[in-house]
Protein backbone atom coordinates (compact mmCIF):
# COMPACT_ATOMS: atom_id res chain seq x y z
CA UNK A 1 0.00 0.00 0.00
CA UNK A 2 2.50 2.55 0.98
CA UNK A 3 3.70 2.14 -2.86
CA UNK A 4 0.47 3.30 -4.15
CA UNK A 5 0.71 6.09 -2.20
CA UNK A 6 4.33 6.88 -2.64
CA UNK A 7 3.12 6.75 -6.71
CA UNK A 8 0.18 9.29 -6.16
CA UNK A 9 3.76 11.86 -5.52
CA UNK A 10 3.70 11.65 -1.72
CA UNK A 11 7.79 10.95 -0.28
CA UNK A 12 8.16 7.70 1.41
CA UNK A 13 7.82 8.92 5.12
CA UNK A 14 3.99 10.26 4.32
CA UNK A 15 3.76 7.57 2.33
CA UNK A 16 4.44 5.14 4.88
CA UNK A 17 2.35 6.93 7.99
CA UNK A 18 -1.18 6.87 5.07
CA UNK A 19 -0.77 3.11 4.21
CA UNK A 20 -0.07 2.25 8.25
CA UNK A 21 -2.75 4.33 9.50
CA UNK A 22 -5.10 3.02 6.94
CA UNK A 23 -4.45 -0.67 7.13
CA UNK A 24 -5.00 -0.16 11.50
CA UNK A 25 -8.33 1.41 10.26
CA UNK A 26 -9.19 -1.30 7.76
CA UNK A 27 -8.49 -3.43 10.56
CA UNK A 28 -10.00 -2.36 13.44
CA UNK A 29 -13.31 -0.87 12.15
CA UNK A 30 -14.66 -4.17 10.74
CA UNK A 31 -13.08 -5.77 13.59
CA UNK A 32 -15.32 -4.18 16.04
CA UNK A 33 -18.36 -4.14 13.28
CA UNK A 34 -17.68 -8.29 12.93
CA UNK A 35 -17.30 -8.18 16.89
CA UNK A 36 -21.06 -6.44 16.81
CA UNK A 37 -22.28 -8.80 15.04
CA UNK A 38 -20.38 -11.97 16.34
CA UNK A 39 -21.98 -10.87 19.83
CA UNK A 40 -25.47 -11.79 18.17
CA UNK A 41 -24.43 -15.10 15.99
CA UNK A 42 -22.89 -16.42 19.35
CA UNK A 43 -26.45 -15.38 21.14
CA UNK A 44 -28.35 -16.74 18.17
CA UNK A 45 -26.47 -20.43 18.53
CA UNK A 46 -26.80 -20.44 21.67
CA UNK A 47 -30.42 -19.92 21.82
CA UNK A 48 -31.08 -22.55 18.82
CA UNK A 49 -28.99 -25.28 20.96
CA UNK A 50 -31.08 -24.35 23.83
CA UNK A 51 -34.45 -24.66 22.29
CA UNK A 52 -34.95 -20.69 22.67
CA UNK A 53 -34.93 -17.51 19.97
CA UNK A 54 -32.84 -15.18 20.93
CA UNK A 55 -32.41 -11.99 19.89
CA UNK A 56 -35.37 -11.62 17.49
CA UNK A 57 -37.06 -7.85 18.31
CA UNK A 58 -34.46 -5.11 17.20
CA UNK A 59 -34.16 -4.95 13.33
CA UNK A 60 -35.11 -7.69 11.11
CA UNK A 61 -34.02 -11.10 12.71
CA UNK A 62 -32.87 -9.26 15.77
CA UNK A 63 -29.52 -8.35 13.63
CA UNK A 64 -29.45 -4.75 15.12
CA UNK A 65 -29.78 -6.36 18.81
CA UNK A 66 -25.52 -5.65 19.30
CA UNK A 67 -26.50 -2.11 18.51
CA UNK A 68 -29.14 -1.09 20.61
CA UNK A 69 -27.32 -2.92 23.58
CA UNK A 70 -24.54 -1.01 22.44
CA UNK A 71 -26.20 2.56 22.52
CA UNK A 72 -27.70 1.34 25.69
CA UNK A 73 -24.56 1.18 27.54
CA UNK A 74 -23.07 4.25 26.04
CA UNK A 75 -26.05 6.58 27.22
CA UNK A 76 -25.62 4.45 30.63
CA UNK A 77 -23.94 6.79 33.87
CA UNK A 78 -20.44 5.84 34.34
CA UNK A 79 -19.97 4.60 38.05
CA UNK A 80 -17.00 4.39 39.89
CA UNK A 81 -17.02 3.05 43.13
CA UNK A 82 -16.01 5.04 46.00
CA UNK A 83 -13.73 2.62 47.45
CA UNK A 84 -12.23 1.96 44.34
CA UNK A 85 -8.77 3.06 43.24
CA UNK A 86 -10.11 5.47 40.54
CA UNK A 87 -7.21 5.80 37.81
CA UNK A 88 -6.67 1.69 37.85
CA UNK A 89 -10.38 1.22 37.64
CA UNK A 90 -10.53 3.00 34.67
CA UNK A 91 -7.23 2.00 33.16
CA UNK A 92 -8.36 -1.78 33.93
CA UNK A 93 -11.22 -1.77 30.60
CA UNK A 94 -9.09 0.25 27.90
CA UNK A 95 -5.81 -2.26 28.69
CA UNK A 96 -8.19 -4.97 27.70
CA UNK A 97 -9.72 -3.46 25.28
CA UNK A 98 -6.36 -2.01 23.20
CA UNK A 99 -4.47 -5.46 24.00
CA UNK A 100 -7.10 -7.11 22.13
CA UNK A 101 -6.59 -4.84 18.89
CA UNK A 102 -2.91 -4.96 18.92
CA UNK A 103 -2.51 -8.73 18.37
CA UNK A 104 -4.39 -8.52 14.93
CA UNK A 105 -1.72 -6.49 13.25
CA UNK A 106 0.45 -9.80 12.90
CA UNK A 107 -2.45 -11.59 11.33
CA UNK A 108 -1.83 -12.38 7.85
CA UNK A 109 -5.58 -11.75 5.87
CA UNK A 110 -3.95 -12.17 2.47
CA UNK A 111 -0.49 -12.89 0.59
CA UNK A 112 1.23 -9.78 1.45
CA UNK A 113 -1.86 -8.10 3.00
CA UNK A 114 0.01 -8.10 6.69
CA UNK A 115 -0.06 -4.55 8.61
CA UNK A 116 3.22 -5.34 10.42
CA UNK A 117 5.34 -8.30 8.34
CA UNK A 118 7.76 -8.92 11.50
CA UNK A 119 10.00 -11.68 11.76
CA UNK A 120 8.51 -12.37 15.36
CA UNK A 121 5.26 -12.54 14.49
CA UNK A 122 4.29 -15.37 16.41
CA UNK A 123 6.36 -14.48 19.61
CA UNK A 124 4.56 -11.00 19.32
CA UNK A 125 1.00 -12.75 19.62
CA UNK A 126 2.22 -14.40 22.65
CA UNK A 127 3.86 -11.50 24.08
CA UNK A 128 0.38 -9.38 23.55
CA UNK A 129 -1.91 -12.00 24.55
CA UNK A 130 0.20 -12.34 27.90
CA UNK A 131 -0.44 -8.80 28.69
CA UNK A 132 -3.75 -9.61 27.98
CA UNK A 133 -4.41 -10.59 31.77
CA UNK A 134 -3.49 -7.48 33.00
CA UNK A 135 -6.71 -5.74 32.36
CA UNK A 136 -8.55 -8.42 34.60
CA UNK A 137 -6.12 -8.47 37.22
CA UNK A 138 -6.33 -4.43 37.08
CA UNK A 139 -9.79 -4.25 37.43
CA UNK A 140 -10.20 -7.47 40.13
CA UNK A 141 -7.92 -5.45 42.18
CA UNK A 142 -9.19 -1.81 41.60
CA UNK A 143 -12.70 -2.65 42.31
CA UNK A 144 -11.74 -2.95 45.74
CA UNK A 145 -14.47 -5.84 46.05
CA UNK A 146 -14.11 -9.53 47.27
CA UNK A 147 -15.48 -11.01 44.17
CA UNK A 148 -13.88 -9.14 41.40
CA UNK A 149 -10.34 -9.75 43.41
CA UNK A 150 -10.91 -13.72 43.38
CA UNK A 151 -11.95 -13.31 40.18
CA UNK A 152 -8.46 -11.65 39.15
CA UNK A 153 -6.98 -14.03 41.15
CA UNK A 154 -8.32 -16.89 39.08
CA UNK A 155 -7.69 -15.29 35.69
CA UNK A 156 -3.87 -14.54 36.67
CA UNK A 157 -3.82 -17.86 37.57
CA UNK A 158 -4.97 -19.77 34.53
CA UNK A 159 -3.94 -17.76 32.03
CA UNK A 160 -0.15 -18.21 33.29
CA UNK A 161 -0.96 -22.36 33.41
CA UNK A 162 -2.09 -22.38 29.89
CA UNK A 163 0.38 -19.69 28.27
CA UNK A 164 2.69 -22.12 29.01
CA UNK A 165 1.40 -25.19 27.09
CA UNK A 166 0.35 -22.70 24.37
CA UNK A 167 4.10 -22.22 24.23
CA UNK A 168 4.96 -25.74 22.97
CA UNK A 169 2.09 -26.45 20.87
CA UNK A 170 3.33 -22.96 18.98
CA UNK A 171 6.92 -24.69 19.07
CA UNK A 172 5.84 -27.93 17.08
CA UNK A 173 4.32 -25.50 14.32
CA UNK A 174 7.38 -23.14 13.97
CA UNK A 175 9.67 -26.09 13.69
CA UNK A 176 7.89 -27.15 10.89
CA UNK A 177 7.52 -24.01 9.61
CA UNK A 178 11.29 -23.17 10.35
CA UNK A 179 9.92 -19.40 11.17
CA UNK A 180 8.19 -17.34 13.60
CA UNK A 181 7.09 -15.14 10.46
CA UNK A 182 2.65 -15.90 10.33
CA UNK A 183 2.76 -15.24 6.53
CA UNK A 184 5.68 -17.71 6.07
CA UNK A 185 4.00 -20.22 8.63
CA UNK A 186 0.97 -19.98 6.60
CA UNK A 187 2.64 -20.23 2.80
CA UNK A 188 4.56 -23.75 4.94
CA UNK A 189 1.34 -24.98 4.99
CA UNK A 190 0.85 -24.95 0.97
CA UNK A 191 0.00 -28.64 -0.19
CA UNK A 192 1.24 -29.62 3.42
CA UNK A 193 0.05 -33.43 3.08
CA UNK A 194 0.09 -35.46 0.02
CA UNK A 195 0.86 -31.64 -1.88
CA UNK A 196 -2.83 -31.66 -1.70
CA UNK A 197 -4.28 -30.51 1.64
CA UNK A 198 -3.42 -26.80 2.90
CA UNK A 199 -2.96 -27.19 6.44
CA UNK A 200 -0.71 -28.29 9.35
CA UNK A 201 -4.11 -29.78 10.51
CA UNK A 202 -3.92 -32.51 8.01
CA UNK A 203 -1.09 -33.73 9.94
CA UNK A 204 -1.40 -36.92 12.41
CA UNK A 205 1.60 -35.63 14.35
CA UNK A 206 -0.36 -31.80 14.23
CA UNK A 207 -3.49 -32.84 14.77
CA UNK A 208 -3.09 -33.28 18.52
CA UNK A 209 -1.28 -30.63 19.17
CA UNK A 210 -4.10 -28.80 17.37
CA UNK A 211 -6.67 -29.81 19.49
CA UNK A 212 -4.47 -29.17 22.53
CA UNK A 213 -4.90 -25.78 20.92
CA UNK A 214 -8.41 -25.03 20.73
CA UNK A 215 -8.94 -26.07 24.47
CA UNK A 216 -6.30 -23.91 25.53
CA UNK A 217 -7.17 -21.54 23.74
CA UNK A 218 -11.18 -21.40 24.99
CA UNK A 219 -9.07 -21.42 28.58
CA UNK A 220 -6.88 -18.43 27.24
CA UNK A 221 -9.55 -16.42 26.53
CA UNK A 222 -11.23 -17.42 29.52
CA UNK A 223 -14.28 -18.75 27.19
CA UNK A 224 -17.01 -21.40 28.56
CA UNK A 225 -16.49 -24.18 29.85
CA UNK A 226 -13.44 -22.27 31.67
CA UNK A 227 -15.18 -18.98 32.34
CA UNK A 228 -14.35 -19.26 36.04
CA UNK A 229 -13.14 -15.06 36.26
CA UNK A 230 -16.81 -14.65 35.76
CA UNK A 231 -18.41 -17.61 36.67
CA UNK A 232 -21.97 -16.22 37.71
CA UNK A 233 -23.00 -18.52 40.29
CA UNK A 234 -19.75 -18.27 42.52
CA UNK A 235 -18.58 -14.46 41.26
CA UNK A 236 -21.58 -12.55 40.59
CA UNK A 237 -19.59 -11.40 37.16
CA UNK A 238 -16.54 -11.98 38.49
CA UNK A 239 -13.97 -8.76 37.76
CA UNK A 240 -16.94 -6.82 35.96
CA UNK A 241 -18.79 -6.59 38.39
CA UNK A 242 -18.66 -3.14 39.96
CA UNK A 243 -17.91 -2.28 35.78
CA UNK A 244 -20.86 -0.19 34.19
CA UNK A 245 -21.58 1.65 30.66
CA UNK A 246 -18.98 2.01 28.42
CA UNK A 247 -16.32 0.56 31.09
CA UNK A 248 -18.04 -2.47 30.86
CA UNK A 249 -18.71 -2.47 27.11
CA UNK A 250 -14.83 -1.99 26.27
CA UNK A 251 -14.60 -5.86 28.42
CA UNK A 252 -17.04 -6.93 26.33
CA UNK A 253 -15.60 -6.19 22.92
CA UNK A 254 -12.10 -6.75 23.95
CA UNK A 255 -13.40 -10.57 25.10
CA UNK A 256 -15.40 -10.79 21.86
CA UNK A 257 -12.21 -9.63 20.00
CA UNK A 258 -9.83 -12.05 21.76
CA UNK A 259 -12.13 -15.45 20.99
CA UNK A 260 -11.98 -13.92 17.13
CA UNK A 261 -8.47 -13.44 17.61
CA UNK A 262 -8.51 -17.10 18.95
CA UNK A 263 -10.09 -18.15 15.92
CA UNK A 264 -8.30 -16.36 13.34
CA UNK A 265 -4.56 -18.05 14.97
CA UNK A 266 -6.19 -21.44 14.51
CA UNK A 267 -7.21 -20.74 11.21
CA UNK A 268 -3.40 -19.59 10.83
CA UNK A 269 -1.28 -21.61 12.27
CA UNK A 270 -2.93 -25.03 11.71
CA UNK A 271 -5.59 -25.00 8.56
CA UNK A 272 -3.94 -22.74 5.89
CA UNK A 273 -4.73 -19.87 6.89
CA UNK A 274 -6.03 -17.44 3.68
CA UNK A 275 -5.17 -20.65 1.75
CA UNK A 276 -8.50 -22.73 0.41
CA UNK A 277 -8.54 -26.10 1.94
CA UNK A 278 -7.70 -28.12 -0.92
CA UNK A 279 -4.49 -26.99 -3.15
CA UNK A 280 -6.37 -26.85 -6.57
CA UNK A 281 -6.43 -23.73 -8.74
CA UNK A 282 -10.22 -23.35 -9.28
CA UNK A 283 -10.11 -22.91 -5.02
CA UNK A 284 -7.81 -19.81 -5.70
CA UNK A 285 -10.31 -17.84 -7.64
CA UNK A 286 -11.94 -17.31 -4.01
CA UNK A 287 -10.22 -14.25 -2.63
CA UNK A 288 -8.17 -15.23 0.69
CA UNK A 289 -9.85 -13.56 3.08
CA UNK A 290 -12.88 -14.93 2.60
CA UNK A 291 -11.20 -18.46 3.14
CA UNK A 292 -10.01 -16.77 6.33
CA UNK A 293 -12.84 -15.41 7.28
CA UNK A 294 -15.04 -18.76 6.40
CA UNK A 295 -12.09 -20.68 8.39
CA UNK A 296 -12.64 -17.88 11.62
CA UNK A 297 -16.17 -18.08 11.37
CA UNK A 298 -16.33 -21.93 11.57
CA UNK A 299 -13.78 -21.89 14.04
CA UNK A 300 -16.21 -19.22 16.13
CA UNK A 301 -19.18 -22.07 15.96
CA UNK A 302 -17.01 -24.20 17.73
CA UNK A 303 -16.61 -21.93 20.49
CA UNK A 304 -19.96 -21.02 20.58
CA UNK A 305 -21.11 -25.00 20.37
CA UNK A 306 -18.82 -25.76 23.08
CA UNK A 307 -20.24 -22.63 24.98
CA UNK A 308 -23.50 -23.96 25.01
CA UNK A 309 -22.94 -27.81 25.62
CA UNK A 310 -20.31 -28.36 28.32
CA UNK A 311 -20.33 -27.19 31.95
CA UNK A 312 -18.17 -25.24 33.48
CA UNK A 313 -15.06 -26.96 34.53
CA UNK A 314 -14.15 -26.66 38.52
CA UNK A 315 -10.97 -24.82 39.01
CA UNK A 316 -8.87 -27.76 40.57
CA UNK A 317 -9.88 -29.32 37.36
CA UNK A 318 -9.14 -26.76 34.82
CA UNK A 319 -5.68 -26.40 36.79
CA UNK A 320 -4.92 -30.37 36.95
CA UNK A 321 -5.90 -30.08 32.99
CA UNK A 322 -3.46 -27.38 32.59
CA UNK A 323 -0.49 -28.79 34.86
CA UNK A 324 -1.02 -32.55 34.82
CA UNK A 325 -2.26 -33.32 31.01
CA UNK A 326 -2.00 -30.39 28.26
CA UNK A 327 2.08 -29.49 29.46
CA UNK A 328 3.78 -33.03 29.46
CA UNK A 329 1.30 -33.81 26.11
CA UNK A 330 2.48 -31.01 24.40
CA UNK A 331 6.10 -31.63 25.43
CA UNK A 332 6.11 -34.80 24.90
CA UNK A 333 4.91 -33.71 20.89
CA UNK A 334 7.49 -31.29 20.78
CA UNK A 335 10.01 -34.10 21.35
CA UNK A 336 8.40 -36.06 18.78
CA UNK A 337 7.92 -33.57 16.01
CA UNK A 338 11.07 -32.36 16.45
CA UNK A 339 12.54 -36.17 16.42
CA UNK A 340 10.60 -36.76 13.12
CA UNK A 341 11.73 -33.88 11.71
CA UNK A 342 15.23 -34.57 12.12
CA UNK A 343 15.27 -38.53 11.09
CA UNK A 344 13.43 -36.79 8.08
CA UNK A 345 16.37 -34.53 6.82
CA UNK A 346 13.48 -31.35 7.06
CA UNK A 347 16.76 -29.27 8.55
CA UNK A 348 19.30 -30.38 6.17
CA UNK B 1 14.77 11.47 13.35
CA UNK B 2 12.25 9.16 14.08
CA UNK B 3 14.13 7.04 15.50
CA UNK B 4 15.76 9.25 17.82
CA UNK B 5 12.30 10.84 18.66
CA UNK B 6 11.23 7.04 20.00
CA UNK B 7 14.70 6.60 21.80
CA UNK B 8 14.29 9.36 23.92
CA UNK B 9 10.60 8.58 24.02
CA UNK B 10 11.09 5.08 25.18
CA UNK B 11 14.06 6.07 26.98
CA UNK B 12 12.33 9.04 29.01
CA UNK B 13 9.17 6.42 29.89
CA UNK B 14 11.82 3.36 31.13
CA UNK B 15 13.21 6.45 33.54
CA UNK B 16 10.03 8.17 34.67
CA UNK B 17 8.38 4.75 35.34
CA UNK B 18 11.85 3.65 37.48
CA UNK B 19 11.60 5.95 39.03
CA UNK B 20 7.43 5.68 39.89
CA UNK B 21 8.60 2.70 40.75
CA UNK B 22 10.36 3.27 43.94
CA UNK B 23 8.38 6.37 44.54
CA UNK B 24 5.02 5.06 44.81
CA UNK B 25 3.63 4.61 47.73
CA UNK B 26 1.16 1.99 46.79
CA UNK B 27 3.20 -0.91 46.27
CA UNK B 28 0.64 -2.56 43.12
CA UNK B 29 1.12 0.81 41.67
CA UNK B 30 4.98 0.41 42.15
CA UNK B 31 4.67 -3.27 40.44
CA UNK B 32 2.45 -2.16 37.68
CA UNK B 33 4.93 0.94 37.05
CA UNK B 34 7.68 -1.45 36.56
CA UNK B 35 5.75 -3.28 34.31
CA UNK B 36 5.56 0.27 32.29
CA UNK B 37 9.47 0.04 32.76
CA UNK B 38 9.69 -3.30 31.20
CA UNK B 39 7.37 -2.54 28.24
CA UNK B 40 9.37 0.59 27.49
CA UNK B 41 12.99 -1.20 28.06
CA UNK B 42 11.51 -3.75 25.08
CA UNK B 43 10.98 -0.40 22.56
CA UNK B 44 14.61 0.56 23.25
CA UNK B 45 15.27 -2.99 21.73
CA UNK B 46 13.16 -3.33 19.24
CA UNK B 47 14.71 0.41 18.35
CA UNK B 48 18.09 -1.30 18.31
CA UNK B 49 17.13 -4.66 15.97
CA UNK B 50 17.03 -7.26 19.29
CA UNK B 51 13.32 -7.73 18.45
CA UNK B 52 13.73 -11.32 19.73
CA UNK B 53 15.17 -10.60 22.96
CA UNK B 54 12.33 -7.52 22.65
CA UNK B 55 9.52 -10.08 22.81
CA UNK B 56 11.40 -12.50 25.22
CA UNK B 57 11.40 -9.29 27.57
CA UNK B 58 8.07 -8.62 27.26
CA UNK B 59 6.55 -12.52 27.49
CA UNK B 60 9.20 -13.47 30.13
CA UNK B 61 8.93 -10.31 32.59
CA UNK B 62 5.82 -8.88 31.46
CA UNK B 63 4.26 -12.03 31.38
CA UNK B 64 4.84 -14.12 33.66
CA UNK B 65 7.84 -12.40 36.72
CA UNK B 66 5.19 -9.66 36.87
CA UNK B 67 2.47 -11.18 37.07
CA UNK B 68 3.63 -13.39 40.00
CA UNK B 69 5.07 -10.08 41.80
CA UNK B 70 1.58 -8.34 41.30
CA UNK B 71 0.02 -11.56 42.43
CA UNK B 72 1.86 -11.51 45.29
CA UNK B 73 1.74 -7.60 46.31
CA UNK B 74 -1.71 -7.59 45.92
CA UNK B 75 -2.31 -10.54 48.51
CA UNK B 76 0.01 -8.59 51.08
CA UNK B 77 -1.71 -6.66 54.01
CA UNK B 78 1.35 -4.02 54.06
CA UNK B 79 1.01 -1.51 56.93
CA UNK B 80 2.46 1.37 55.34
CA UNK B 81 3.84 2.98 58.95
CA UNK B 82 5.70 -0.07 59.64
CA UNK B 83 7.52 0.28 56.38
CA UNK B 84 8.36 3.87 56.74
CA UNK B 85 9.84 3.11 59.99
CA UNK B 86 12.77 1.07 58.70
CA UNK B 87 14.23 4.19 56.82
CA UNK B 88 16.58 5.68 58.71
CA UNK B 89 17.81 2.67 59.80
CA UNK B 90 18.58 1.32 56.45
CA UNK B 91 19.28 4.78 54.75
CA UNK B 92 23.12 4.90 54.64
CA UNK B 93 22.82 0.96 53.49
CA UNK B 94 21.08 2.58 50.29
CA UNK B 95 23.35 5.35 50.39
CA UNK B 96 26.16 2.92 49.82
CA UNK B 97 24.30 1.20 46.70
CA UNK B 98 23.97 3.43 45.06
CA UNK B 99 27.34 5.01 45.49
CA UNK B 100 28.53 1.94 43.76
CA UNK B 101 26.05 1.97 41.49
CA UNK B 102 27.04 5.75 40.64
CA UNK B 103 30.69 4.53 40.62
CA UNK B 104 29.89 1.55 38.13
CA UNK B 105 27.88 3.95 35.72
CA UNK B 106 30.56 6.65 35.88
CA UNK B 107 33.53 3.64 35.01
CA UNK B 108 31.26 1.89 32.35
CA UNK B 109 31.17 5.81 30.71
CA UNK B 110 34.70 6.76 31.22
CA UNK B 111 35.31 3.03 29.35
CA UNK B 112 33.07 3.63 26.39
CA UNK B 113 34.49 7.17 25.26
CA UNK B 114 38.14 5.24 25.51
CA UNK B 115 36.69 3.49 22.60
CA UNK B 116 34.02 0.81 21.73
CA UNK B 117 34.68 -2.94 22.69
CA UNK B 118 35.27 -5.48 20.06
CA UNK B 119 32.63 -7.89 20.73
CA UNK B 120 33.56 -11.95 20.04
CA UNK B 121 36.20 -14.15 21.37
CA UNK B 122 39.79 -13.47 19.44
CA UNK B 123 39.03 -16.25 16.50
CA UNK B 124 35.81 -14.18 15.66
CA UNK B 125 33.72 -17.28 16.63
CA UNK B 126 31.46 -15.78 17.97
CA UNK B 127 30.65 -12.42 16.63
CA UNK B 128 27.47 -11.37 15.72
CA UNK B 129 25.63 -12.25 12.67
CA UNK B 130 24.87 -10.13 10.08
CA UNK B 131 22.08 -10.03 7.72
CA UNK B 132 20.69 -13.20 9.87
CA UNK B 133 17.67 -12.85 11.70
CA UNK B 134 18.05 -12.58 15.24
CA UNK B 135 16.12 -16.05 16.26
CA UNK B 136 18.73 -17.67 13.82
CA UNK B 137 21.59 -15.58 15.07
CA UNK B 138 21.34 -16.40 19.08
CA UNK B 139 19.99 -19.60 18.70
CA UNK B 140 23.30 -20.31 16.43
CA UNK B 141 25.44 -18.94 18.97
CA UNK B 142 23.39 -20.73 21.87
CA UNK B 143 23.17 -24.21 20.70
CA UNK B 144 26.47 -24.33 18.75
CA UNK B 145 29.40 -22.19 20.01
CA UNK B 146 27.84 -22.56 23.99
CA UNK B 147 25.81 -25.60 23.72
CA UNK B 148 27.44 -27.35 26.66
CA UNK B 149 27.25 -24.03 29.00
CA UNK B 150 23.28 -23.42 27.78
CA UNK B 151 22.94 -27.40 28.79
CA UNK B 152 24.11 -26.66 32.34
CA UNK B 153 21.91 -23.61 32.80
CA UNK B 154 19.22 -25.40 31.49
CA UNK B 155 20.23 -28.02 34.53
CA UNK B 156 21.21 -25.96 37.38
CA UNK B 157 17.43 -24.25 36.84
CA UNK B 158 16.37 -28.27 37.02
CA UNK B 159 17.58 -28.75 40.68
CA UNK B 160 16.72 -25.41 41.65
CA UNK B 161 13.26 -26.16 40.85
CA UNK B 162 13.11 -29.64 42.04
CA UNK B 163 15.13 -28.06 45.29
CA UNK B 164 12.13 -25.39 45.58
CA UNK B 165 9.59 -28.65 45.21
CA UNK B 166 10.84 -30.86 47.89
CA UNK B 167 11.41 -28.36 50.24
CA UNK B 168 8.18 -26.73 50.17
CA UNK B 169 6.20 -30.34 50.01
CA UNK B 170 4.85 -32.21 53.01
CA UNK B 171 3.09 -34.96 53.00
CA UNK B 172 -0.28 -34.52 54.42
CA UNK B 173 -2.45 -37.76 55.63
CA UNK B 174 -5.41 -35.73 56.70
CA UNK B 175 -6.72 -34.69 53.08
CA UNK B 176 -8.75 -36.90 50.87
CA UNK B 177 -7.47 -36.80 47.72
CA UNK B 178 -8.88 -36.92 44.79
CA UNK B 179 -9.03 -39.42 42.10
CA UNK B 180 -10.00 -37.59 38.86
CA UNK B 181 -9.82 -41.09 36.71
CA UNK B 182 -12.47 -42.87 38.87
CA UNK B 183 -14.80 -39.98 39.09
CA UNK B 184 -14.79 -40.05 35.15
CA UNK B 185 -15.29 -43.46 34.74
CA UNK B 186 -18.06 -43.15 37.33
CA UNK B 187 -21.57 -43.74 35.39
CA UNK B 188 -25.45 -42.83 37.04
CA UNK B 189 -26.06 -46.39 37.12
CA UNK B 190 -23.18 -46.29 40.01
CA UNK B 191 -24.66 -44.28 42.45
CA UNK B 192 -28.57 -44.38 42.04
CA UNK B 193 -31.20 -47.77 41.86
CA UNK B 194 -34.58 -47.38 40.74
CA UNK B 195 -36.63 -49.88 43.05
CA UNK B 196 -40.74 -50.35 43.05
CA UNK B 197 -41.39 -50.33 46.67
CA UNK B 198 -43.97 -52.21 48.06
CA UNK B 199 -46.66 -49.49 49.34
CA UNK B 200 -45.84 -48.61 53.06
CA UNK B 201 -42.65 -51.15 52.28
CA UNK B 202 -40.30 -48.51 52.31
CA UNK B 203 -36.79 -48.56 50.74
CA UNK B 204 -33.84 -50.35 52.02
CA UNK B 205 -30.52 -48.62 51.49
Amino acid sequence: MTAFFQSLGLPFEAAWLISTIAGILLIALPLMLSVAMIIYVDRKIWAAMALRRGPNVVGPLGLLQSFADGLKVFLQETIVPTAANKGIFLIGPVVTFTVTLLAWAVIPFNSGAILADINVGLLYVLAISSLGVYGTIMAGWASNSKYPFFSAMRASAQMISYEVSIGFILICVVLWAGSFNLGTIVSAQKGHVFGILNGFGFNPLLFPMWVLFLISGMAETQRAPFDLCEAESELVAGYQTEYSSMAFALFWLGEYGNVLLMCALNATLFWGGYLPPLDIPVLYMVPGVIWLLLKIFFFFFVFSWVKATVPRYRYDQLMRLGWKIFLPLSLLFVFLVSGYLMATGHFA
Amino acid sequence: MIQTLAFYLFAALVIASAVMTITARNPVHSVLWLILAFFNAAGLMILIGAEFIAMLLVIVYVGAVAVLFLFVVMMLDIDFATLRAGFVKNFPLGLAIAGILLAELLFGLGAHSAGGLVLGTPDAATAPAANVPNIQAIGAVLYGHYLFLFEAAGVVLLVAMIGAIVLTHRQRNDVRPQNISEQVKRRPEDATINTRPEVGGGVKL
